[in-house]
């Protein structure tokens, strides 16, 4: 089984992005679980939300207390809400972020893998004004989760609440979260 | 189809399948997103229910009662303090044997306010005559929502029917829940046989009458045949459902792993999965152990229970409220079961989760590993999580 958590402010999408991902996992035949920390949602608070993805039924309904993944969506929490906490040595810390691997590696000690992305560039050059969706595609990319699937799938949650030309901007806004990744991926590692 | 949904969707999936005419629900705090997907539906023209937004919980369930005494199949949904102003009417739809549905997003109650999960909300209903199911997923959620269907409107039972499922932990997360095609749904829930309804102008009845010492009592023993017929019923229902649906509900409880147990834990809800995981993990390495993990909480199945945990060495019950000035309400019923047995498992009461303190799996090991040092009956309450 593998845990995600993820670390945002109230209003950046984390929970959305946690609901895409069981949405997309489930897709690829996994058992899934997502949900946000539980509490009253403030705009702008720093809040959670968890992924479970599992090839086995998932019976387990505590918090997740140990992941293989991290992903910081606002890069101002990784000093405040020590979003490394119990992440496991080998697991993978994606970062929204302009520093380098190794900047990001002197502020938070881990020493696994850490992948930055620019997912506010990303957000801004693309039009879509949020960074959730291009760290989706790192997450999608760091799991190792088909592409076009991952696609499809987000198409088709997106599809319903969004306009069209929202929609394609937020579909090139994942794939520049993915590529950049891809890049990341593997190359990170201490 | 299998979709990843939360435990609140897929409850509102099978309100729509089962397409009531009258859902009456309070829209605001503490009502739960159950209501807002079904109102939805309703405006989006999906369902043609008469969607009945009122001023208050209490008047959500009245305006239930009064729709389904006038022939109407009625649902609702509701949560922590919305159940508790509720729960004067609850008394009077059990009363005059009105077969409402209603799902019930556990939450704790008030003070201090809080908002997260626990059984508190469930227990304060326990004596009003409702029937109460608890679920362990949200597809046992939903699957339990169209049994609870058919369960409240046997004519051996005609009694509202709550649906428990843990606030948060199932109905905020989403997860992999199997929904049937809506026809199937639809053939097995069946049409509403309304009895004696109001809106029956040729044959008009009294709903709601005056009882004196001369009848009040026998009343009430009517209405305990209702719940003595529950048993039954619920096994009936969960056979053709199975048919239905593929999915294998057989008993009032869940029995994991407890035939060769010599530890069992009782406990109700979601908490039972991730205790599933540590009875894994024990036997692994081992340790016997077991799970029993009750379906069907009012009426409570005692003999059954009491057959199933006799073998075992010891037994923790795990209450998720506390019955204040006495033990859990769970672990009452499951000693009182256990009273007529000539050789009685050990038995120690845990409290646990209170206010949504998160219950894990190193938790529940620690548990069954108290179990064998017991030596005697533990009569004082003992605590999971609790800082001391």
């Amino acid at each position: 089984m593998k845990e995600i958590r993820w670390h945002g402010r109230g209003g950046q999408g984390a929970k959305t992005v946690s609901q895409i991902l069981a949405q997309i996992n489930l897709r690829e035949g996994k058992y899934v679980q997502a949900f946000p920390e539980f509490g009253p949602e403030r705009s702008g608070a720093p809040m959670r939300a968890y992924n479970r993805i599992s090839e086995e039924e998932i019976l387990v309904h505590s918090g997740v207390y140990e992941p293989n993944v991290v992903v910081v969506i606002d890069e101002t929490l990784l000093d405040s809400e020590r979003p490394t906490e119990g992440l496991k040595p080998d697991g993978v810390l994606v970062v929204n972020t302009t520093c380098s691997v190794e900047e990001i590696r002197a502020r938070t000690k881990f020493a696994g893998v850490i992948i930055p992305v620019d997912a506010d560039r990303i957000a801004q050059e693309t039009g879509t004004g949020f960074p959730n969706i291009p760290l989706l595609g790192a997450v999608v990319a760091a799991l190792g989760t088909d592409y076009n699937l991952a696609e499809a799938e987000l198409r088709e949650a997106l599809g319903g609440r969004l306009g069209k030309d929202m929609l394609e901007k937020n579909l090139q806004a994942f794939r520049a979260g993915y590529e950049a990744a891809k890049k990341g991926v593997g190359v990170g590692r201490a | 189809m299998r979709k990843a949904i939360t435990g609140h969707k897929a409850v509102a999936e099978a309100m729509r399948q089962i397409e009531p005419d009258v859902v009456a629900v309070y829209p605001i705090t503490p009502q739960s997103e159950i209501a807002e997907y079904y109102a939805d539906y309703v405006h989006n023209g999906i369902v043609h229910t008469e969607l009945v937004p009122v001023e208050s919980e209490h008047s959500a369930l009245s305006a239930c009662v009064g729709a389904a005494a006038a022939g109407g199949r009625v649902m609702t949904a509701t949560s922590s303090q919305g159940l508790a102003l509720m729960v004067e009417v609850l008394y009077i739809a059990a009363g005059l044997r009105l077969p409402v549905v209603m799902a019930l997003a556990n939450r704790s109650l008030s003070a201090p306010i809080n908002i997260h999960g626990d059984h508190s909300d469930a227990y304060l209903a326990r004596d009003s005559g409702a029937v109460q199911i608890f679920a362990e997923s949200a597809q046992e959620a939903y699957d339990y929502t169209l049994m609870a269907q058919r369960i409240a409107e046997d004519m051996r039972v005609r009694l509202p029917v709550i649906v428990n499922l843990d606030g948060f932990t199932l109905t905020h997360t989403v997860q992999p829940v199997d929904l049937l095609d809506d026809e199937p749904v639809k053939k097995f829930v069946g049409k509403f046989q309304p009895v004696s309804p109001l809106l029956d102008v040729d044959h008009p009845v009294t709903w709601g009458a005056f009882a004196m010492p001369d009848y009040y009592f026998e009343l009430k023993r009517a209405q305990q045949a209702g719940m003595e017929a529950v048993p039954a019923v619920f096994l009936e229902v969960q056979r053709e459902f199975s048919q239905v649906s593929g999915r294998r509900y057989q008993g009032f409880f869940e029995a994991y792993k407890l035939v060769d147990a010599e530890y069992a834990l009782v406990v109700l809800g979601s908490t039972a999965g991730t205790a599933k995981v540590a009875v894994d993990e024990l036997r692994a390495q081992g340790m016997k152990v077991g799970l029993l993990k009750p379906w069907l909480w009012r009426p409570f199945p005692a003999q059954a229970v009491a057959e199933a945990v006799a073998h075992v060495k010891a037994v923790a019950v795990l209450d998720r409220a506390f019955s204040f000035g006495t033990l859990g309400a769970l672990f009452e019923d499951v000693a009182a079961a256990l009273y007529p047995l000539e050789r009685r498992p050990i038995l120690a009461n845990y409290i646990y989760g209170l206010g949504g303190r998160d219950i894990t799996v190193p938790d529940l090991i620690k548990v069954f590993e108290e179990l064998p040092r017991l030596t005697q009956n533990e009569w004082a309450l003992r605590y999971i999580g609790l800082r001391e």
